[in-house]
């Protein structure tokens, strides 16, 4: 989402914060994603050589992407696919769209893509006069709703099932205050199957592109992508250029990591391998940049770039789970998101490195042990340095410098805190200071260590 | 163009390059032959699946014929069940005149225990849209044809070559409303899987 309003995380979360009940529904279904996740990565005994294995895969991915980039596309030429690559969004949307018009196509279906809403494909396509539906259940949703997901593995993850049911009578014709999600999930197979049966052209993401053989890989549950893919004539494939992987092989260290990282499943229905067009029909496949070059050129946040999309780091993130996906005001939330958006434009995202406890849970459940909190703190410092850094940090910064460069101002400051504490406490048991939101402020000790300390010398002498 | 100017930006700024980890010690780790069937059909049966046993292609047209009502549209990938629609025989047809097909029947030739993902190239599906745009599915599958994991599943896919693959684990399924699971989001509302005792080979091609 481009943050229309404005608005920061703090501000933005604050606004899905006002209604409790559903913070609380929010935190605990993501917990108990988390916990599905958990009980799928114990019963496998060699979990944490997987996840060291396949982060040292992708080491060796990102140290030779050039080569690697190459090979895919001399394969996927030799398969009969058209490669195409664009420098940044805008470049992949014209793309898009030229391939549609060649065709005289006015109509797409799109399986999930987060590179797509990377690039705001749909609105680009909207104002170019081309509909485009979007077919994964929940990204449907959001799109009738007029939402960009919250989460990139669970698009609705926000919503309720009531107000689906409201959007699905508005906008699909079911039965007024229909609620069940299987009435609801029917009434979108309907729908969908219609528009898989009539869509000449479908646009899909990619989860892994393999450059021994120039195949590439989608993972579904709904079987929605290749509904879309294998109906049309023209299937066109959008990757980022760190989807690549080096061999067919590695695909059984990946595969198995993915969803049970994702959604406690050992797999997806569908992990479909794409190698060759059906006759009379077209792959296309359009390698995108979009400033993923220049991450790979930061040291201290290239790793970012291993990440596989399983959105296990937002499961299990405290402020992610408190604040819901769409405050974050990317595509990608969460504490991914949050390392990824500011390498895309650092003052528009110089608060997301600040949304997190850096308590390191995310790094924790990373399959492919990305330093999450690491680099988030990294941010933190490189945001400070660059001078973006949120304004009413900046002042408490610049106080909390001056007052500890000079003893003697410390000591009286620390006096006053306390005398503050001690008889003015809504001074600062207000909504005025941030740190008293959702928090007690303490009780203030009598003296300071320092009083007590130098008092317990003078006993003593 | 673009195509040299992200080459060259992504040269400059990769870093040194690093080996590949050897994938021998998971292989290894994983390797055993206990109880395949076993494990595939606790997990299949847990992800939706319905898995039978059977003795031979007889045993499931008794199944099918039980669950299926005469007349409607089946394509069989398997020549030994003749009753049905030979998609061998209909593979000229667009993929969207498969829209009103009740049920798919296909073989595979190699299962995951692990997961309950079993593999289908397009030379088992003949057309590649039957797995998903049949109301119901059914995959027939050796006994013999288990691996425990994808590490040994990828080693025997080796390096062959196929247009299309899929890895299908049960019926197509759906969290998206409040997390609850609904059987049946746009693909098969069902997967049968039929092991066979005898070997599949014989019926196949």
């Amino acid at each position: 989402m481009s943050n229309a309003t404005g608005k920061s995380h703090p501000q933005l979360a604050a606004v899905f914060n006002q209604d409790e009940p559903r913070v609380d529904w929010h935190d605990e279904t993501l917990w108990w994603i988390r916990q599905k996740r958990d009980v799928q990565a114990h019963k496998l005994p060699e979990w944490e050589l997987l996840r060291e294995t396949a982060s040292q895969i992708k080491n060796n991915v990102l140290s030779n992407l050039s080569t690697y980039l190459e090979q895919f596309e001399a394969n996927a030429i030799n398969n009969g696919v058209i490669v195409h690559w664009a420098a940044d969004a805008k470049e992949h949307n014209q793309i898009v769209h030229q391939l549609l018009q060649e065709r005289g196509i006015n109509r797409m279906v799109k399986s999930k893509s987060m590179l797509t809403e990377e690039c705001h494909l749909n609105e680009y396509l909207k104002e170019q006069g081309i509909d485009v539906i979007d077919s994964d259940l929940g990204e449907r949703i959001v799109q009738l709703a007029n939402e960009p997901p919250s989460h990139i593995v669970l698009p609705c993850i926000h919503k309720k099932k009531e107000e689906i049911g409201d959007i699905f009578h508005e906008h699909l014709g079911s039965a007024k205050g229909e609620s069940d999600p299987k009435i609801l999930t029917e009434t979108a197979r309907q729908h969908l199957r219609e528009v898989f049966l009539t869509r000449r052209a479908a646009l899909t993401g990619v989860n892994f592109a393999i450059a021994e053989t120039g195949e590439f890989v989608i993972c579904t549950n709904e079987g929605n992508a290749d509904m879309g893919a294998h109906l049309a004539e023209i299937h066109i494939a959008s990757m980022g250029i760190e989807k690549i992987i080096p061999e067919r092989k590695h695909l059984g260290v990946f595969l198995r990591l993915l969803t049970r990282s994702a959604t406690g499943q050992p797999i997806t229905t569908y992990s479909s391998h794409y190698k060759k067009p059906q006759e009379d029909t077209a792959i296309h496949i359009i390698i995108v940049d979009n400033g993923r070059s220049i991450q790979l050129g930061r040291e201290d946040f290239r790793n970012s770039l291993k990440c596989i999309r399983c959105g296990a780091c937002m499961n299990t993130c405290p402020v992610y789970r408190k604040s819901g996906g769409h405050s974050y005001h990317t595509a990608v939330a969460g504490p991914i998101g949050s390392i990824l958006a500011p390498n895309l434009d650092m003052k528009k995202y110089a608060d997301l490195p600040f949304a997190s406890t850096l308590c390191g849970s995310c790094s924790n459940v990373c399959p492919v042990k990305i330093d999450i909190h690491d680099q988030l703190y990294k941010w933190r410092q490189v945001i400070v340095k660059e001078g973006y850094s949120p304004a009413s940090k900046t002042i408490a910064m610049k106080a909390m410098a001056f007052t500890l460069s000079s003893p003697g101002l410390y000591r009286s400051g620390g006096k006053m805190g306390r005398l503050v504490f001690k008889y003015a406490p809504f001074a600062v048991n207000n909504g005025l200071n941030p740190w008293y939101k959702h928090r007690e402020m303490p009780k203030a000790p009598e003296e300071s260590f320092g009083e007590w300390y130098s008092k317990r010398k003078e006993g003593k002498q | 163009m673009s195509r040299e100017k992200i080459l060259a930006a992504v040269k400059k700024n990769q870093f040194t390059s690093t080996a590949l980890p050897d994938l021998e010690i998971l292989s290894a780790l994983t390797a055993t032959s206990d109880n395949l069937v076993q494990q595939y059909t606790g997990v299949a049966s847990a992800g939706g699946c319905f898995v039978y046993e059977v003795n031979d292609l007889e045993a499931i047209k008794d199944i099918l014929r039980k669950e299926f009502k005469p007349g409607v549209k089946i394509i069989s990938g398997i020549q030994g069940l003749d009753e049905y629609t030979y998609a061998g025989n209909v593979m000229q047809e667009s993929s969207h005149s498969f829209a009103d097909a009740e049920l798919t029947i296909l073989a595979s030739n190699l299962g995951v225990a692990e997961n309950g993902a079993l593999w289908l190239t397009e030379n088992q599906m003949n057309i590649r849209i039957l797995p998903f745009i049949s109301q119901h599915l059914a995959v027939v599958i050796g006994k013999d044809a288990f691996v425990p994991t994808m590490a040994q599943a990828y080693a025997q896919i080796g390096n062959a070559d196929y247009g299309y693959g899929a890895f299908i684990s049960g019926p197509s399924k759906t969290a998206d409303i409040e997390q609850s699971l609904v059987i049946g989001a746009h693909g098969p509302r069902s997967l049968s899987v039929f092991i066979l005792i005898q070997p599949l080979l014989k019926y196949i091609i």
